[in-house]
């Protein structure tokens, strides 16, 4: 009881302390474009080689330039300013021209590799991930996680050609060796059909978009059940091995029960000849999870299989042949997965070498002797030798050395250190900072019980109360004891990591709006949307009532008055109705909605789950007007 | 007007029920499909010891081959076939069939289809999507996968889809409820009805589309045209109004219940249930039973190849103008055996023997393959191959 007493008062010191730094940790140093304060940090994302092995190319997303490294002395040669927050780069076959997709601008950036120079930026679709040229140089494809797509430009002008449909969040490429085959992971899962009762308890599915590249046509869909979030894809160089790193969410039981048997699976799903039909394989281990693999690379003589496991920060050694023998060796599931057996790994998994914080993007050298890995969240590339398995060296990136809150608060978002057995951290769920358009069981409620669905952090800064039922009034409550006590089942924060994460939280920058550009004028659609928005008398001439306007509930820049309201979607299975307003923050990126992710689309909001108008008067609007408001909602 | 709606009503409700019911009299019964495709050749023969006659020239002659149930299409209601290369999509009643490699595949509900009666379909010719409108909301195919659009679910403005094209980023669509186009990069609905357009009626049978303008079919108010520059609509209606009687053929469209439109080379062909239309902006020339080849006034799809070429599916054959003459292809009237009729400019009418005809002369949609030409009807999939 002493104990508890003692915990309990701790964490209120906690809180009081993050809410009484706040002020002083917002002063920025300098502001980036992306409006973070944290400007001088490097954080690199991605790493390549150029084809001769002499240079490294690194992409900085927060410092948004490329740093061309000496990949022997690893001294700077040049540093390349590049568009807004960086998220992919590859090299042209030839290596001569390097592309970079600028995820907060929506454009792509040409740079000479022999001057290295930018020579050209080419606008593309909305939040490009990565980018890929096919081999004949006539092509460019370009990811664009917002608009699920892949962009074809001409790869001279790089003019649009067309767009592919992609699935939900389509974020990383990867060309097959033998340049046929262009394959597309999402970082979301596809929204699934709507089935009666069943709404909000579908686990989630992606796919692999398989893309003829000489056609630039999708020829398969490659599915993959049960994951949210797939991201880096690598191929073996005879092409017979393929491999994509993916997170594989177990939402229909209780998150709070990450002690019997977690709440993710992460894993590999491996295809291709050698493989046979795709399967997933797990690469965590019994009591040790390898949480958020991102960067998967194939040693050339594919002996070994190496992946970049986020919040773990490590990368895993897979043995190839073993795995192939586990693979062949053991009955198939009817499900083509082995992702609950926590036993498989051991087969397989032959190293776990720590590196810094958050790997990410990783490259072989072609001899694969030396593996660079980026770590994000630390500036700085580990260098690790294959043979040896253990990182020789570590590039430290120029940037600032001194951990600032807010920094320190974003390598806590994205550790898995503080839970049971590593399991997850806050980015498990939050991808990149973001939502996962998972709905889950959080509470240890019986099962079923109050489902809920993920929400976008953006913007959370000011919207307390906090959970769907309102039930945290702030953000330290929010990230300490309830995520401690429910979620992590393990370490606590201390006073100070728990405040530099609200911190970080509250400081997220929110990301521009692809529906209404900055300073631009609303479509009249969307005026026409705004009007229905804020109205106060009905179609047929009735005040409606204060509670009952959009624009009462959704009020303020954010979209939530912060008020809890009854608003006709309770389910048999909710514990309580009553549910604070949500922001409308991003509201267009955030599928599915409501507060159990029952509606699909916003329009479902409407069409379907407001049959008695309390959540707002809409059953009086033409399909035209209910188009209009979803119309302006896009511009929250 | 408003009198003969319900009696069309009852023409488009009924037109598949009556052709079901034409073909189990048995007065079609010789050419109903059979469990393979029938494989037949000599596709022509000098009627007699008569020379062919000259406006034959030029007319394509086919071999048809017929798919039905029997050979695995997934009903014989065939509402709209789709070319897409190799690949052959027909819209049915009970699903959309695939053919492919000889083999038919059958998507239905249960992958996500809108709904299993299937109305219309296009190809987006850059992507290699296919779009297919239902009688329960808009489908997306798309490498496998079937993403399906509703009224309840987007901003799709009716679930009966009978009509959809895809040009350049926008799918336009035409429903019961008025027509709208989704654009696919915003992912914006818009919809177009009597609220925002000169549209009398909202029931929107079938809709063509090019850069630079849309042409709506409007069962009952005439042709909507969009220009995609200006974005002004303008509408072109029967000069003779509410009157039954042709009083003034060539001075504008035929009829007010407009069922199918094909935009091509800039001339406009107009398909409805009472005669069919070509305009060329300036001037409209109309085509009726009593003065053209047409076998029928009712007519339920058009396809111009150009300007001066079109085809016309009939509730009494298929029909071929070629600017002069006209080729008509079906099934006997009285006694089910495979005809086809050559007309020429002078209005003479030649029989012309041939051993195959597609599946049924309630002809709903058609689509080309290279000179082969594949044909939805009331009564099976017809596959017209070109011959020599």
């Amino acid at each position: 009881m002493r104990v508890g007493l003692a915990a309990g008062l701790a964490m209120l010191a906690a809180a009081f302390f993050a809410i009484a730094i706040w002020p002083a940790m917002q002063r920025p140093a300098r502001a980036a474009s992306n409006g973070s304060d944290e400007a001088d940090y490097a954080s690199p994302l991605e790493v390549l080689l150029s084809p001769d092995g002499a240079r490294l190319y690194v992409l900085c997303q927060q410092s948004e330039e490329i740093r061309v490294l000496d990949a022997a002395s690893y001294a700077v040669i040049k540093t390349i300013a590049v568009g807004r927050v960086p998220r992919g780069f590859s090299l042209s076959p030839s290596g001569d021209r390097l592309f970079v997709t600028n995820s907060w601008d929506d454009t792509l950036s040409v740079i000479d590799t022999g001057t290295l120079a930018v020579v050209a930026t080419w606008p593309v679709g909305a939040e490009p991930s990565s980018v890929v040229e096919d081999r004949g140089g006539k092509r460019l494809f370009v990811a664009n996680r917002i608009s699920s797509d892949v962009a074809v430009l001409d790869a001279q002008t790089g003019a649009e050609e067309k767009r592919l449909l992609g699935g939900r969040g389509t974020s990383y490429l990867a060309l097959s060796p033998d340049g046929s085959r262009l394959y597309a992971s999402h970082v979301y899962p596809n929204i699934s059909p709507r089935r009666a009762g069943m709404e909000n308890r579908t686990a989630p599915e992606s796919e692999l978009t398989v893309i003829d590249a000489a056609r630039a046509v999708v020829a398969d869909r490659m599915k993959l059940d049960g994951v949210a979030g797939a991201f880096h894809i690598a191929f073996s160089a005879d092409g017979r091995l393929g491999v994509v790193a993916e997170y594989h969410p177990k939402n229909l039981i209780p998150l709070a029960h990450l002690e019997h048997g977690g709440a993710f699976a992460y894993t590999l799903t491996v295809f291709g000849a050698e493989v046979g039909g795709a399967v997933e394989v797990p690469l965590d281990e019994l009591e040790r999870y390898a949480s958020q693999p991102f960067g998967v690379a194939i040693a050339p003589d594919k002996s070994r299989l190496y992946v970049t496991i986020g919040g773990s920060e490590c990368v895993v050694v897979v043995d190839v042949p073993r795995l192939m023998r586990f693979i062949h060796a053991h009955p198939r599931p009817a499900t083509g997965s082995f992702a609950q057996e926590l036993s498989a790994s051991g087969n397989y998994v032959v190293a776990r070498i720590p590196v810094g914080h958050n790997p990410r993007g990783l490259a072989l050298t072609a001899d694969g002797r030396k593996l660079f890995v980026a770590n994000r969240l630390e500036d700085t590339i580990s260098v690790i030798d294959t043979r040896a398995n253990r990182v020789a060296s570590t590039i430290a990136l120029t940037g600032p050395k001194a951990i600032s809150p807010v920094r320190h608060g974003e390598q806590t978002f994205y550790t898995a250190r503080y839970s049971f057995q590593g399991q997850i951290s806050c980015s498990s769920c939050h991808i990149d900072s973001t939502f996962d358009g998972v709905t889950w069981d959080l509470e240890p409620d019986g099962f079923g019980r109050d489902i809920v669905d993920n929400k976008m952090l953006e913007g959370v800064k000011d919207t307390e109360p906090y959970k769907w039922n309102g039930g945290n009034p702030n953000l330290p409550t929010e990230c300490g004891p309830r995520t401690e006590k429910y979620f992590w089942r393990a370490e606590q924060y201390d006073n100070r990591t728990l405040a530099d994460l609200t911190v970080y939280i509250r400081n997220m920058p929110t990301r521009p709006n692809r529906w209404r550009a900055a300073g631009s004028e609303m479509t009249p659609a969307q005026e026409r949307g705004r009007a229905l928005f804020v109205r106060a008398v009905d179609k047929f001439g009735k005040p409606i009532p204060e509670a009952n306007r959009c624009s009462y509930c959704h009020s303020g820049p954010k979209g939530t008055n912060q008020k809890l309201f009854e608003v006709g979607t309770r389910k048999a299975t909710d514990n309580s109705g009553l549910l604070k307003s949500a922001p409308l923050t991003e509201i267009a990126l955030t599928a599915p909605y409501l507060h159990d992710g029952s509606a699909r689309t916003l329009e479902e909001i409407w069409t379907v789950y407001n049959p008695e108008d309390k959540h707002g008067r809409t059953s009086d609007l033409t399909k035209d007007e209910l188009n209009d408001l979803i119309e302006y909602l896009r511009t929250r | 007007m408003n009198k003969l709606i319900p009696i069309a009503v009852l023409f488009a409700a009924g037109a598949l029920a009556s052709a079901a019911a034409q073909s189990s009299s048995g007065v079609l019964k010789t050419h109903a499909a059979s469990a393979a495709p029938q494989m037949l050749v000599g596709a022509h023969k000098s009627h007699g010891a008569e020379a062919p006659p000259a406006a034959l020239e030029g007319l394509p002659r086919f071999r048809f081959e017929n798919f039905t149930t029997a050979n695995g299409l997934p009903d014989n209601h065939v509402y709209a076939v789709l070319v897409d290369g190799d690949r052959i999509w027909a819209g049915t009643e009970n699903g959309l069939g695939l053919y492919e490699n000889g083999k038919w595949k059958t998507y239905t509900t249960s992958d996500g289809l809108a709904h299993r009666a299937v109305l219309s379909l296009a190809l987006d010719k850059r992507t290699g999507d296919v779009w297919a409108g239902t009688m329960g909301g808009l489908s997306r195919v798309s490498g496998g996968r079937i993403d399906s659009y509703t009224q309840l679910n987007s901003g799709l403005s009716n679930d009966v889809v009978y009509g959809v094209t895809v040009e350049g980023e926008n799918v336009w669509v035409a429903t019961a409820a008025g027509g709208c186009r989704l654009d696919l990069h915003s992912g914006q609905w818009t919809l177009y009805n009597e609220r925002n357009t000169p549209m009398n009626e909202i029931w929107v049978y079938a809709v063509s589309a090019s850069p630079a303008k849309v042409y709506y079919a409007v069962w009952g108010s005439g042709i909507l045209e969009y220009d995609q520059k200006t974005g002004r609509w303008d509408k072109y209606d029967d000069p003779d109004g509410e009157n039954e009687m042709v009083l003034f053929k060539d001075q504008g469209l035929i009829h007010e219940i407009v069922t199918s439109v094909s935009f091509v080379d800039n001339i406009l062909w107009a398909a409805t249930y009472f005669g069919g239309s070509r305009y060329d902006g300036r001037y409209w020339h109309n085509f009726l039973t009593k003065d053209s080849g047409l076998p029928s006034n009712f007519i339920n799809t058009i396809k111009g190849l150009d300007a001066n070429r079109a085809w016309f599916g009939t509730d009494k054959g298929l029909a071929y103008y070629d600017g002069v003459n006209w080729a008509v292809y079906r099934p006997s009237l009285t006694t089910g055996k495979a005809e086809m009729t050559v007309r020429d400019a002078k209005g003479n009418v030649t029989p012309v023997v041939v051993a195959t005809a597609p599946a049924h002369n309630y002809v709903l949609g058609i689509d080309f393959k290279g000179d082969d030409i594949w044909v939805a009807t009331a009564k099976g999939l017809s596959h017209g191959i070109r011959q020599p």
